[in-house]
């Protein structure tokens, strides 16, 4: 199995999610993660979906998700040539010997304490899969009480956008 | 005041209406001219209006199902876009069925829906379902619609992208509130649909490399499928065959795209295929896919379906190349543009040499007069032969008549026995197996053809799911003919018991017919009596000489429908046949016979 980050552009459309959601569904695909949200153009919609499958599978998912008729353009993105987003609050378990230690790992990581309670810190953190995990298992010792994770948001480098070209013609 | 000063009433435009009258005329707008349905409250507003209609004939069904086949035999036979409308909640979910099968078959199907007020929706209001939530995965699209002013543009959409591309169903749910509220009527509306863009022109550069290993290959072979029928494309793949030299073989979905009488004919491939077909493909070592999907009971055991062959795939529908088999050359586009094409670019190759099949024919010509389908006509137990049923049919009726059979034994014999020679003659359900297409297939079929003699060919059990139309039929003028092919049980899945279970024949009797000359058992129901009490004309048949007069009797009669039930044996089985889960190369001739591999 590998990982791959989709870019749909989809009209924003009742349903539409379900859509896309049974489509993988039906066609047995696991969805790892999904972010959806308005895109630069009113009624359209960016939906970034990390799948897991073969390369084969793929294309096939991939054809399907075409033939919905709100789906307008999807494009894969290489890891290489994008830049790719998840961000995570993390409630985490504090005590006096260790509030500094979770302090100086949240600096190290660029991550950021948003709330503070005697017996609990809340971090945001933003980043590549690599980095977020990495913080993850750094703060596993202390006692994770929570998560809330968005989905994975991606974005093609360099000036080249995807509704400029689906739009150009 | 004096009388001729008394206002007028301000003139009123004739484009102001409400949401119901907006559908009516989109409707005829698009050149609807029939729609099976069946009245419910929440599509009352609209069906107040389709009263008035001029234009528009509306089939009053019996039941939703019946809506939604008829509307697929409709299309099927004309090539039109197949109309059916039902009430929200049951009236919709009955429907179902006709939208998954359509679905499966890419046949064109409007189906509209009423639906609770907008007001309601999500509050589990009386017969509220979600439609267009447990239709999606089973339609091409859907739309939900909840003001008056959007239901043009809806219907508009929704027309086009069944009729279009791939086609297939399209569910249009429009609550009451929308049909009852007030629009300006506006037509054409502006059809906003960015993300549909079926491609009908295939790549230049694919169309030469398919014509290159068409002339390349030892051992092509025309895999022909049900989109040469919905493309149209029928006269394009006739001249391609005729200069090329290419054997054909028609799948089930695709029986008449190709005359059956053409000697470069090898009949359909798959479970229950010609021997000559099935190893054609097996054998092949290039397989030219027309508008087919490899679907798995035509490949079998995919693993091992023509292991040597390279694949030329051309299809309208992108997702639908390398879903099974990989293309070498995958082409995209629409029959119709592109066989003319193939056939220049494969005359621009030949102009060098001769293709060498010379060796290849020897083969396909030796199968062909060793392996010819074939049956016994006097079954053990003395009852009726089906498939001589059938193919009296076929003889008697002709290659015009239309043929819409059920689901089964009789399915399958009608497609080996009757010969087809042009497209739209042969309706079934080949993707979904629905039991009781039959019946409202042949309805909706006679309804766009009226001039043509419609079969319906169906069994004791699937006649049992639909035979409710025969009261439509007899209503409104539809005289279609039904040959219930009564062997008593439900005929396949008793030969899958008999050939697979030990003979353990688990609850597929039926107590129709006979099962013994002589030996009567419980008839139920009584088909003749059923026939007599729907209006129609009820004739049994039991003896071989019986056979011709019933069947000229049931083309003369037109003042109303006809059924025939033929009490035929109910050990008659389907050859030949490739059992479920192995490889084509294990196809067997009958029971326990297997085709010779090779001759030296």
């Amino acid at each position: 199995m590998s990982t791959h980050v989709l870019s749909l552009l989809v009209e924003d459309k009742p349903g539409l999610l379900t859509r896309v959601a049974g489509l993988f569904a039906r066609r047995g695909f696991n969805i790892e993660s999904l972010a959806v949200g308005h895109s630069e153009i009113e009624g359209l919609s960016r939906i970034t979906v990390v799948v897991d499958v073969e390369d084969l599978p793929l294309e096939q998912v991939t054809k399907q998700l075409n033939k919905l008729i709100n789906v307008i353009k999807i494009v894969e993105l290489d890891p290489d040539a994008s830049v790719q987003r998840q961000h995570l609050l993390i409630k985490v378990k504090v005590d006096g010997n260790s509030r500094s230690q979770i302090l100086e790992a949240v600096t190290l990581f660029r991550a950021r304490v948003v709330d503070v309670a005697p017996d609990s810190l809340v971090v945001e953190v933003t980043g590549d899969s690599g980095k977020v995990n990495a913080l993850l298992r750094m703060l596993e010792p202390y006692g994770i009480k929570e998560i809330a994770q968005s989905g994975l948001l991606a974005i093609g480098r360099g000036s080249k956008s995807i509704t400029e070209r689906v739009f150009k013609n | 005041m004096t009388a001729d000063a008394s206002p007028a009433a301000p003139p009123r435009d004739k484009n102001v209406m409400t949401g119901s009258g907006a559908i009516l005329a989109s409707l005829e707008k698009l050149g609807v001219t029939d729609v099976f349905g069946l009245p419910g409250g929440a599509i009352m507003p609209f069906y107040d209006e389709l009263m008035a209609s001029t234009t528009i004939r509306h089939i009053l069904v019996r039941h939703e199902q019946g809506a939604g086949h008829a509307a697929e035999g409709y299309a099927a036979a004309s090539g039109r876009v197949g109309v059916a409308i039902a009430t929200s909640g049951p009236g919709a979910t009955n429907l179902v069925t006709a939208i998954a099968d359509a679905y499966m078959d890419s046949v064109p199907l409007l189906a509209i829906t009423g639906q609770v007020f907008s007001t309601s929706m999500g509050t589990d209001a009386f017969q509220e379902v979600d439609i267009v939530g447990i239709t999606m995965p089973i339609t091409k699209h859907s739309i939900l619609v909840k003001r008056a002013e959007d239901v043009p543009a809806a219907l508009a959409s929704a027309y086009h992208i069944a009729s279009t591309g791939r086609p297939g169903p399209v569910l249009v749910d429009i609550t009451k509130d929308a049909q009852q509220g007030q629009m300006t009527f506006h037509w054409p509306p502006k059809l906003d649909l960015p993300g549909y863009r079926p491609v009908t022109k295939a790549h230049g550069k694919q169309i030469t490399a398919a014509a290159e290993l068409m002339f390349e290959s030892q051992r092509p072979v025309l895999y022909v499928g049900g989109g040469v029928v919905r493309a149209g494309a029928h006269k394009e793949l006739l001249k391609l065959a005729d200069r090329t030299g290419l054997p054909v073989v028609t799948t089930l979905m695709a029986r008449g795209a190709f005359p059956d009488s053409h000697p470069h004919h090898l009949g359909m491939p798959g479970m229950h295929g010609t021997v000559p077909a099935v190893l054609a493909l097996q054998e092949s070592d290039l397989i030219v896919a027309l508008g087919a999907r490899f679907d798995d009971r035509v490949t079998g055991k995919v693993a091992e379906f023509a292991p040597d062959a390279k694949v030329v795939h051309v299809d309208i529908d992108p997702a639908e190349i390398g879903k099974i088999k990989h293309a070498d050359v995958p082409i995209v586009g629409d029959l119709k543009d592109v066989l003319p094409e193939l056939l220049d670019a494969y005359e621009s190759v030949a102009k060098k040499a001769k293709p060498d099949t010379a060796e290849w024919w020897t083969r396909l010509n030796q199968l062909k007069a060793n392996y010819p389908l074939g049956y016994t006509d006097d079954p053990d137990d003395g009852l009726l032969a089906p498939q001589t049923v059938i193919e009296r049919i076929g003889q008697l009726s002709g290659p015009e008549a239309i043929y819409a059979a059920g689901v089964g034994q009789h399915q399958m014999w009608a497609a080996q026995f009757i010969k087809y020679e042009r497209p739209n003659a042969w309706l079934n359900s080949g993707g979904a197996g629905t039991m009781g297409y039959s019946v409202p297939a042949a309805m909706g079929a006679k309804v766009a053809q009226p001039d043509r003699l419609v079969w319906a060919i169906d069994g004791d059990g699937c006649f049992q799911m639909t035979n409710q139309e025969l009261a439509t039929c007899t209503i409104n003028d539809i005289p279609i003919k039904v040959a219930v092919i009564n062997n008593s049980s439900l005929g396949m899945v008793r030969q899958w018991q008999s050939l697979f279970y030990d003979g353990r024949h688990s609850f597929t009797d039926l107590d129709t017919g006979h099962t013994k000359v002589g030996e009567q058992t419980r008839m139920i129901p009584d088909f003749v009596k059923l026939a007599e009490a729907y209006g129609a004309l009820g004739i049994r048949v039991t003896k071989p000489e019986e056979i011709d007069p019933a069947i000229k009797l049931a083309i003369e009669t037109n003042d109303r429908p006809v059924v025939i039930d033929f009490i035929v044996s109910r050990d008659a089985m389907v050859w030949p046949m490739v059992p479920q889960g192995v490889g084509n190369s294990q196809v067997q001739y009958a029971r326990d016979l297997a085709p010779t591999w090779e001759e030296e």
